[in-house]
């Protein structure tokens, strides 16, 4: 067995890789447009400061971690550790796995300090946090910097019933940093079929403090608002507008076309849920991206009592637990910004066939809310408009 | 036959069935088949003037058929119809 020491080794490494200067690498930030920077360093270094355009990836995961970062082989790539030792191994780890432009900066981030180039302190999750989310930052559609979006997300749910209570509890165990919840009434036993988020000992409590009972006991990262009230055209304005994204879990038509138009008009994402007996329904509006809004897909709301309600009807208890937490899904894929939205698309789950179906949606031009000219330009008594029967002889007829 | 979805609320017209098969080369001739067939739906489906309810959605396979050529989309043998109506139910 042949010894080799680590100056060797160094120095077999150098002549097989490129370095490049810290002036190199600020001057190829600004002109290399596809250049990847990472920063090989260990997450304590790194939390010391980095600079903003470098992907973290310490030294032990390098080869395991490089295909998500980068995919294409020619793609150029800087590797940056301390003092741009560890980077020269790296530069020709990555060269071994056939990346054919990787540049070890010599110096490393201290000479990059040194030269009085910029760079900040990254925000980071405590040690805590990164053991309760470990599952999502070990995924790379997500990582430290998705959860610190999901930490600093504020969302907004209609309802701490049956839609909110699942959306609520997925959302405060995902990291959801504020979760605001509308809802004046108190916790009653035949809730507790379905809104899990309430217990037996809540009954009697108003349903905003029992939620926020439950999620304190479920993640301390979580601030929960409660507004104990109905949202109506003189609050609506002031609720969403404090919020990223809305939750419609709302059990009447005069809040769901109330809450459509409010985050039409403030531009905010609405994801739209809706259950009756065994059959649900899902998708988002965001017609600040273009997709149609409620009133595209539903002009006209039903006369009162053309439609029964849950509490006439029925429903079956774990329905809005499928569909609560497809609406935490969606809201949590609109907060990280991956994957494809559910917008234009309605998807309809029937749970006596037990069918998925997917339907597509179009936006309306003639939409009064967000058409080419909308009529609806600020929010209306809704209880009014939803009795008026439709001009062309639509009038209110027993339940279904 | 396009085969007609029913959603759950309008089951008791059918008898319970989901799927059904109706004759009709337009949505709006299946629309009359359907109701003809279980004159229950009718009062639910389509207004005084017959025209179909605007708190329901026709669907012919994904496309709503607002987006076609509304009661005169054309349908073929082996088309599915989906009725979805508005449901206002969170809680
Ligand atoms: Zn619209």
């Amino acid at each position: 067995m042949t010894y080799v020491s680590v100056q060797r080794l160094l120095a077999e490494a150098k002549k097989e890789i490129n370095e490049i200067s810290v002036h190199q690498l600020k001057d190829a930030l600004t002109r290399v447009e596809d250049l990847v920077l990472i920063d090989i360093r260990e997450l304590d270094e790194w939390e010391q400061g980095s600079l903003d355009e470098a992907f973290f990836l310490p030294r032990g995961n390098l080869e395991f971690g490089i295909e998500n970062i980068v995919m294409e082989r020619d793609t150029p790539i800087a590797l940056m550790c301390a003092g741009g030792v560890r980077s020269i191994f790296a530069a020709k780890s990555l060269q071994d796995m056939g990346y054919t432009n990787v540049a070890s900066v010599a110096g490393g981030f201290n000479g990059w300090k040194n030269a009085g180039y910029p760079f900040s302190v990254p925000r980071s999750l405590t040690a805590e946090q990164r053991s309760r989310y470990a599952r999502h930052t070990i995924m790379p559609e997500v990582g430290e910097a998705g959860q610190l979006k999901l930490l600093d997300a504020k969302v907004l749910l209609i309802g701490a019933g049956g839609l909110g209570s699942p959306a609520a509890i997925y959302l405060a165990a995902a990291g959801v940093g504020t979760i605001g919840l509308v809802d004046f009434d108190v916790v009653d036993t035949s809730n507790l079929q379905r809104q899990i988020i309430h217990r037996l000992d809540a009954v009697g409590k108003p349903k905003v403090q029992s939620a926020a009972d439950t999620i304190a006991r479920l993640n301390p990262d979580v601030r929960v608002v409660g507004h104990q009230t109905q949202i109506t055209s003189e609050n609506a304005f002031d609720l969403i507008e404090q919020y990223d994204i809305v939750l419609n879990g709302s059990d009447n038509f005069p809040t769901r076309y109330l809450v459509n138009d409010a985050c039409v008009l403030l531009g905010k994402p609405l994801v739209d849920a809706s259950i009756f007996r065994f059959d649900g329904s899902v998708t988002v509006y965001d017609t600040a991206a273009g997709s149609p809004c409620y009133r595209c897909q539903y002009p006209d709301p039903p006369p009162p009592g053309d439609v029964p309600s849950c509490a006439e009807g029925g429903v079956l208890g774990v329905l809005p637990g499928i569909i609560g937490s497809l609406q935490a899904v969606e809201a949590i894929k609109l907060i990280v910004g991956i994957g494809t939205p559910l917008t234009g698309r309605v998807l309809q789950y029937d749970a006596l066939e037990a069918e998925f179906r997917e339907f597509r949606i179009h936006k309306n031009p003639d939409c009064p809310v967000c058409g080419e000219h909308p009529t609806v330009t600020q929010l209306i008594d809704y209880q009014e408009f939803c009795g008026i029967p439709h001009p062309n002889g639509n009038v209110p007829e027993p339940a279904l | 036959m396009a085969t007609v979805r029913i959603p759950s609320p309008l089951r008791k017209y059918t008898g319970g069935q989901a799927k059904i098969t109706v004759p009709g080369a337009t949505v709006g001739e299946v629309v009359q088949n359907l109701v003809q067939t279980y004159p229950g739906m009718q009062s639910r489906l389509q207004d005084d003037a017959g025209e179909i309810k605007r708190f329901i959605n026709i669907f012919v396979n994904e496309n709503e058929i607002r987006s076609l050529q509304g009661a005169d989309s054309p349908v073929a043998e082996t088309d599915e119809i989906s009725i979805v109506p508005a449901m206002a139910g969170g809680k």
